[in-house]
């Protein structure tokens, strides 16, 4: 395998060096090089946004991305937005507001979420289910992750509010 | 002084029947640390992928496998002469029928499974897929299941005899090469005389499309065979693990000990994971042959093609009523498109699942079904999709019958349901097909919802725009959509009801440890359900400990007890009824110790939210955090140590949940876009444990009834081509298209239930699929539409205002 090459990522604040073939997707590298298995794969042709991470700022489908074109990028993934001591506001919601039920979709959706709630922090609820619209659920129907983001926004400004 | 604990606090610290209690597997999902199959990884771990058919019907020549087993990393293809010394090249069928693990000769539907490559990673597997070649000869190709019926192109030739005569199949009598069965309930002749004579009838055929159940985790295996301890380990995508061990046995000759089946979370189900596959099979051979772990998981692809379809039911009937609008007679035929192999999921009895409770809600003195199932060359499957047993399709039937009823009497189909509803007082009641209703009370939900619209205003909107669009003030119509459905769901009594023999009994084991907390163990296994949290409640209130300190396990055949698995709602109408029975017996035991402690006669003491007290000295009492520590720490005269309890529990009956749906919806006509302005959902699905948990799953289940209603379609062209396989094509709403749901709920427990739960996961895709369409076809009522079939995606509702003249 003289084709491989020399890709470098730092996930969740840890860098990582590794060999992969250029046609290697994303979200193999993630979950299978790295064993870092919060994101899933659901279609493989970037409908549902199982596959969900934050790419230099931007939400991305890993899926559909080769590791070598993420080479030198910072990721996050679910495993970077909490820890089990402290919990990210959307991890807390989500539960509150019973915004997930098998959990399939739940990582590349909470994954999505941080990052629309950074893009625009008070959005509407149009706003919210439009932009997650590129994440497919197959349990809730959407009304309680809708609610559970919503709930998140606000706790969160209301943190802001208080820090000023 | 004290702060005094009330027995409310008592009741609000166990967490149990009838608390929004958070759910105790989101910690774990919501950081991303779910153990689904694909999160497996062994040492040495291979994976397989399938060599699949690009034709729906054709002789294969050969098969060439040189050039992929000279590619670097591949351990091993296999094909159907490498299964057959094992007698693995076929397998049964949950419905009596046999299927292909690999071609066996011939390719019957697009996507069948070949060869199956083992390398070293999914990136060499893909490869060498590339690499076998095969040699295909076309065949007339047939998908639609009139045709097939006369047809002179045999599909399945293993099922005829030598001499060419017909052999019967497993549901009896076959009368044509590519038929399947007739089933047939209740009182043919009857019927037919009641609907010849009766004052008014009303016809309709409808085709219930082809869909797909459509997990957000496909299907997927590892199977690990120990070859030093003869064991043989299967992590899979299973509803119902340990059917898949009996299975897994039978066929490999692996005595069931040695095996282990274990079903991990789970990326939803609704009937997709139901069956066993062929990828099942051949993970397990792939790791018998090469003494390392094998992992197979499909892609969407794969997944939409060939792993379980649902629906695909062509239905004619009749119904017959008086002027005044009851009901007297329905018959209802049926021809039911299988596929290539008859791989439905339901009861070994009933073939075309319950079909027979198409009566629907509704008094209905006579009635006939016939079934006659088909085969084509489409993917089997035939799976309860988000359903008992076919009962979306007895639902959409029925309900769609009234409709054009309705519009046959020229009444409102409101005050029609209203007229023909079973009453309270006739419950427990028998159907003209047979089932016998456990409980309801139609007329009060149904009065509920109609206020809660306030349905008259409505219709008086509606009449109004009707008139502004033929004024030409608007080009949107407004529908109505009603439903009223029953579900029958917990299957099932062991005397009627088995999936390959094993009665569908379920069962729950309780481990109540020295220090108050507990173990229980079911034979279900959740999807995204929520069990963990559920089952603990039904066991607080039942055990008096608290649901916090239950842990609920699932889905590991070696640990959990036989169940039949977690599919057409049986969950809570049957595990659930297991937990409480299994709780009862740990009371009982409980009820004994706190006797001997207390020192009075057993029948002195009784029980009191988490705790035996004294009878009238309730200040003398027991916890069952103390019972529980006595048990394991005091020598108890007559009493064996411990406290643990197993019940397995075999249903009386079938639960029959029921609910009013009405959805309000506008439609532009010249865009075809339906935008569903109000959609309100009343449940009735007896005791409620967690109000929380039900609206989740009637907000999903409404959800799933949406797409399937308004878009969603397994579509095969002329030569079975599989139009729509990837989520390009197959329509699954996002949170853009799905709107806000009001959800509402009646309570009428099921008489035979031990709590009265009847449950709850299906029912709103049961009975939103027929308000969904209803509500479409109703805005075109005005209009003169009697019937259209679904899916009403915005290119068939444009069709449909065309073919209306709408747009001259």
């Amino acid at each position: 395998m003289s084709n491989k090459m020399h890709v470098k990522l730092n996930v969740n604040g840890t860098d990582h060096e590794f060999l992969a073939e250029p046609r290697e997707l994303l979200i193999y590298a993630l979950r299978e090089k790295l064993n870092i298995t919060g994101p899933h794969v659901g279609c493989e042709t970037s409908h549902c946004g199982a596959c969900t991470v934050t790419l230099n700022g931007k939400s991305v489908k890993s899926c559909t991305m080769f590791v070598a074109q993420a080479n030198g990028a910072e990721i996050t993934t679910i495993e970077g937005l909490g820890s089990p001591d402290a919990l990210h506001v959307l991890q807390e919601n989500f539960k509150e507001h019973h915004g997930l039920q098998c959990g399939f979709c739940t990582p590349g959706m909470i994954t999505r979420a941080a990052k629309l709630l950074e893009e625009n922090p008070n959005p509407t609820e149009e706003e919210v289910r439009f932009g997650i619209a590129g994440n497919i659920c197959r349990c809730t129907g959407y009304q309680n992750i809708v609610k559970s983001i919503l709930s998140a926004a606000s706790e969160l400004n209301s943190a802001k509010e208080a820090a000023q | 002084m004290k702060d005094e604990v009330t027995r409310e606090d008592r009741v609000a610290g166990l967490k149990g029947l009838g608390c929004s209690r958070k759910r105790v597997e989101d910690a774990r999902f919501t950081q991303g640390k779910g153990n689904y199959v694909d999160d497996i990884k062994l040492p040495g771990m291979l994976h397989g992928d399938f060599v699949r058919s690009p034709y729906a019907h054709a002789r294969i020549k050969s098969i060439n496998i040189d050039a992929a087993m000279a590619l670097p990393g591949v351990t091993a293809v296999l094909t159907a002469k490498d299964l057959e010394p094992l007698g693995l090249h076929w397998m049964p069928t949950l419905a009596g029928d046999k299927q292909m693990v690999l071609a066996d000769g011939k390719v019957l539907f697009q996507g069948q499974e070949v060869a199956f490559v083992v390398a070293a990673d999914r990136y060499i597997a893909a490869d060498a897929v590339e690499l076998v070649e095969v040699e295909y000869e076309e065949l007339e190709v047939i998908v639609n299941p009139f045709k097939s019926l006369q047809s002179d192109v045999v599909l399945r030739e293993d099922l005829i005899a030598p001499d060419g005569s017909i052999p019967n199949g497993a549901h009896g009598p076959r009368k044509h090469p590519n038929h399947i069965f007739t089933w047939e309930a209740g009182e043919l002749e009857a019927t037919n005389q009641v609907i010849d004579n009766a004052e008014v009838v009303a016809e309709a055929e409808m085709y219930y499309h082809r869909t797909h159940p459509c997990p957000l985790e496909t299907c997927g295996s590892v199977a690990s065979m120990d070859k030093v301890n003869g064991k043989l380990t299967l992590w899979g995508t299973f509803q119902a693990p340990h059917v898949v061990r009996t299975v897994a046995s039978l066929l490999s000759g692996i005595e069931e000990h040695n095996i282990r089946v274990v079903s991990p979370d789970i990326g939803g189900g609704f009937g997709n994971k139901v069956g066993v596959y062929p990828g099942y099979v051949c993970s397990i051979v792939a790791s018998i042959v090469t003494g390392v772990p094998v992992k197979w998981v499909e892609d969407r692809m794969e997944n939409l093609m060939s792993t379980a379809f649902a629906r695909d039911y062509w239905m004619k009937g009749k119904i017959s009523a008086t002027k005044e609008g009851k009901i007297t007679g329905l018959h209802c035929h049926v021809t039911a498109d299988h596929g290539a192999f008859d791989a439905c999921a339901d009861p070994t009895k009933f073939p075309a699942g319950f079909m027979n409770i198409c009566t629907g809600s509704y008094d209905i003195p006579v009635a006939y079904l016939g079934v006659d199932g088909v085969y084509t060359n489409k993917a089997p499957g035939g799976v309860s999709y988000r359903c008992s047993f076919r009962v979306t399709e007895a639902v959409y039937f029925i309900e769609r019958m009234i409709e054009v009823l309705a519009i046959e009497l020229n009444m409102d189909p409101a005050e029609l349901r209203s007229i023909n509803f079973i009453k309270k007082e006739q419950f427990p009641y028998t159907a003209a097909l047979g089932w016998e209703y456990d409980s309801g009370d139609y007329q009060t939900a149904w009065d509920k919802a109609l206020l809660a619209v306030d349905y008259k205003g409505l219709r008086a909107e509606q009449a109004e725009r009707v008139a502004a669009f033929k004024r030409g003030e608007t080009r949107k119509i407004m529908g109505i959509g009603l439903s009223f459905f029953t579900e029958i769901v917990g299957a099932g009594p062991v005397k009627n009801c088995d999936i390959l023999g094993m009665g569908m009994f379920d069962s729950c084991e309780i481990r109540i440890h020295p220090t108050g907390s507990a173990t229980a163990r079911l034979g279900t296994i959740s999807q995204g359900q929520g069990h963990a949290t559920t089952f603990a409640q039904i066991l607080a209130s039942e055990i008096g400990l608290p649901a916090d300190s239950i842990t609920i396990e699932e889905g590991d055949t070696d640990t959990a007890p036989y169940g039949l698995g977690t599919y057409g709602s049986r969950s809570t109408p049957v595990a659930g009824a297991a937990a409480a029975m299994a709780g009862r017996k740990i009371r009982a035991k409980a009820q004994m110790i706190a006797a001997y402690l207390l020192e009075v006669h057993d029948d002195d003491v009784e029980f009191d939210v988490d705790r035996f007290a004294v009878k009238g000295a309730p200040e003398r009492f027991k916890t069952m955090k103390e019972i529980a520590y006595a048990s394991y720490h005091q020598a108890i005269p007559g009493l064996e140590p411990g406290l643990e309890a197993v019940s397995y529990y075999d249903p009386p009956n079938m639960t029959y949940p029921f609910g009013a749906y009405v959805c309000v919806m506008d439609i532009d006509v010249d865009t075809g876009v339906p935008e569903i302005r109000r959609f309100y959902a009343l449940d009735d699905c007896g005791t409620r444990i967690n109000p929380m948990v039900i609206e989740g799953q009637i907000h999903g289940g409404l959800t799933e009834a949406l797409a399937v209603a308004l878009g969603q379609e397994i579509a095969y062209d002329d030569i079975g081509n599989v139009k729509t396989g990837t989520l390009m094509d197959f329509f699954l709403p996002t949170a853009w298209e799905v709107p806000n749901y009001e959800t509402d709920f009646t309570v009428t427990p099921s008489p035979h239930h031990p709590i009265g739960a009847k449950g709850v996961g299906e029912s709103p895709h049961v009975g939103g699929v027929p308000c969904f369409s209803n509500a479409v076809q109703d805005a075109f009522r005005p209009f003169g539409n009697r019937h259209t079939n679904m899916p009403h995606d915005h290119w068939r509702i444009w069709q449909t205002a065309a073919n209306l003249g709408m747009h001259d």
